[in-house]
């Protein structure tokens, strides 16, 4: 099932275009990795799809993105309610410098999702078993959550990521901060989330494209140039560029 | 040419030293006056808590012609002045500070920023001849009270000297809070006000307690305006309605009798005795303000 149809996207920072006619079609519960080379509009891309480039002032975006049939750029769209649809984890772990409890707990208390303490206490357990990281945490609740190690926060930004229920988590290079061990662990978790979850992951290696994700999409200087299965980019891709980048970036 | 170049070396060196030299001597030679100052205060008035037993001074009637040396009702107007002002201008200081930081669009940011700083440049004479002249008069007939000079007009008075501080101080506070913060909390669901209320207030908040502090220190030193406004009757403000009757500081007592007092008499010791009092208030003030600048600095090592 598709969950994003994007059609013909281009996207502006004031007058410079970085993206151009992007079209691909993004399914549910699988993970769908971008690749690329610096600068192609990797990040810039995953921040239409929650509409997060709003943020920065002069930006323009032309063309559709639909989530579930409706375009998430129409008028009548709530950008509040879409981004709780579409969660989003940053490069950087950047947790709220509050305590775990409160860090995974903001978004259902700002939404309105817990009726009394104790429900609220159900969705932060709930949220940071689905990250994996309750055993952890669970005698350190409420102790400042930048004081655990890079992974952990960033694993804490994923149970916050999905304490409000969204339909899909973006990832831009979720694990370019943290060590290989970590990392590890963060891939592990995206597969289990893949089950309830359209997960898109913006990553600069190459390994863990091919790792993780189940489609691949090779961006070039703004541009989509090839979208395909990830066994088909990587074991026989159609496109020069694409044939380029990933045995020169594979070695 | 390597040659030259050490001569360049060396002259440069010793031009190094005369300059660090220089600027260690006027380093020291502040930190001396200071010393200095903070020595004199003692000498002239440590005197007058010996002199003077502790019934007397902790009394509340400031009489110094009959002998009566009560500094309470003194401290009590000082801190009731100064904490009201604090009161009011608090919220408005954050207020303002969130609006041009977080609301107000550039251009009016641009005009809004320099226009507060030039704020805090009006001298305190000239505030408390505008608090003398039109915010008495004002206080007396909306609250109906039998003479506007008042601790609450004091008090206004105050909040408005430390508005400025308050928001400047508060707004470097919210301005270095991480774009990612706000970044996670849009991404999340939440709407700007959301966000500035729940991420990013509360994570300048060690600023924004320090601006509260620089803010109550600049208003408790305060000394011309609050001697202008406040009627300065030295009574003990203890009754609910005090905040609406006049009272006396520290500050404006030592300001309104140190020309008539003789020197080295006992009164004399008395203000300075005074002095003390204040000083160790205010450094305590800055003492507490310091605080959670140290802390974020053994803490911000990692962002
Ligand atoms: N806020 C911005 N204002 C103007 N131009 C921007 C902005 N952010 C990104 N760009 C430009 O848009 C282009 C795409 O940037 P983007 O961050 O999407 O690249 P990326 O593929 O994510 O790169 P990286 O792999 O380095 O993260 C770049 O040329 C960049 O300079
Ligand atoms: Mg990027």
């Amino acid at each position: 099932m598709s969950k994003f149809v994007v059609q013909n996207l281009n996207f502006y920072y004031g007058k410079f275009r970085a993206l151009s006619g992007i079209t691909l079609t993004i399914l549910d519960r699988q993970i769908t990795a971008l690749i690329g080379p610096s600068g192609c509009g990797k990040s810039t891309f995953l921040r239409c799809l929650n509409r997060m480039n709003d943020t920065i002032n002069g930006t323009r975006v032309e063309g559709k993105v639909l989530l579930e049939g409706q375009n998430i750029y129409d008028r009548r769209v709530n950008v509040v309610e879409l981004r709780r649809r579409v969660g989003m984890v940053f490069q950087r772990p950047n947790p709220f410098p509050q305590s775990v409890y409160d860090n995974v707990a903001f978004g259902p208390r700002v939404l309105g999702m817990a009726r009394s303490k104790s429900q609220l206490d159900d969705i932060v357990e709930e949220s940071l078993r689905g990250a994996g990281l309750w055993e952890e945490v669970k005698d350190h609740l409420h102790q400042d959550a930048l004081s655990f190690s890079l992974g952990q926060q960033q694993r804490l930004c994923i149970a916050r990521a999905i304490a409000v229920k969204p339909e899909v988590i973006l990832m831009d290079e979720p694990c370019s901060a943290l060590d290989p061990i970590e990392t590890l662990q963060v891939e592990e978790l995206m597969q289990t989330l893949k089950a309830n979850y359209c997960i898109v992951i913006v990553t600069h290696s190459m390994q863990q494209a091919a790792r993780v994700s189940e489609w691949t999409g090779f961006f070039w200087l703004g541009e989509l140039v090839e979208f395909d299965s990830t066994a088909k980019i990587f074991t026989n891709p159609s496109h020069p560029l694409t044939e380029n980048y990933i045995t020169g970036r594979a070695g | 040419m390597l040659k030259s170049e050490s001569v360049i070396g060396n002259k440069r060196r010793r031009f190094e030293i005369v300059i660090e030299s220089l600027i260690r001597v006027l380093g020291f030679s502040t930190i001396g006056f200071v010393v200095l100052i903070f020595l004199f205060l003692l000498r002239q008035g440590l005197p007058f808590f010996f002199e003077v037993p502790p019934v007397n001074f902790f009394g509340t009637r400031w009489y110094p012609t009959f002998g009566l040396f009560g500094t309470l009702p003194l401290i009590l107007g000082s801190v009731l002045v100064t904490l009201t002002a604090i009161v009011i201008a608090l919220p408005l200081g954050v207020a303002t500070a969130v609006f041009v930081r977080e609301i107000a669009p550039g251009w009016a940011r641009e005009i809004l920023k320099p226009l507060i700083e030039v704020l805090a440049g009006i001298p305190s004479v000239v505030l408390g001849f505008f608090g003398m002249n039109i915010v008495a008069p004002l206080v007396r007939t909306t609250l109906n009270v039998p003479t506007g000079l008042t601790a609450f007009t004091g008090a206004l008075i105050l909040a408005y000297m430390a508005l400025p501080t308050i928001i400047s101080v508060a707004e470097d506070a919210l301005d270095a809070v991480p774009k990612s913060y706000r970044d996670a909390g849009l991404a999340l669901g939440a709407t700007k006000w959301q966000v500035i209320w729940r991420v990013v207030v509360p994570a300048a908040r060690s600023g924004i307690v320090v601006a509260v502090m620089l803010g109550l220190g600049r208003a408790i030193g305060e000394t011309m305006a609050v001697m202008m406004v406040t009627g300065n009757a030295a009574r003990m403000p203890i009754t609910p309605d005090s905040l609406f009757r006049p009272v006396r500081t520290m500050t404006a007592t030592i300001a309104a009798e140190m020309g008539e007092v003789a020197q080295g008499s006992l009164h004399f010791h008395a203000l300075f005795g005074i002095g003390i009092l204040l000083f160790v208030l205010t450094f305590l003030i800055n003492l507490a303000a310091a605080r959670p600048i140290f802390q974020k600095r053994r803490r911000g090592g990692l962002r």
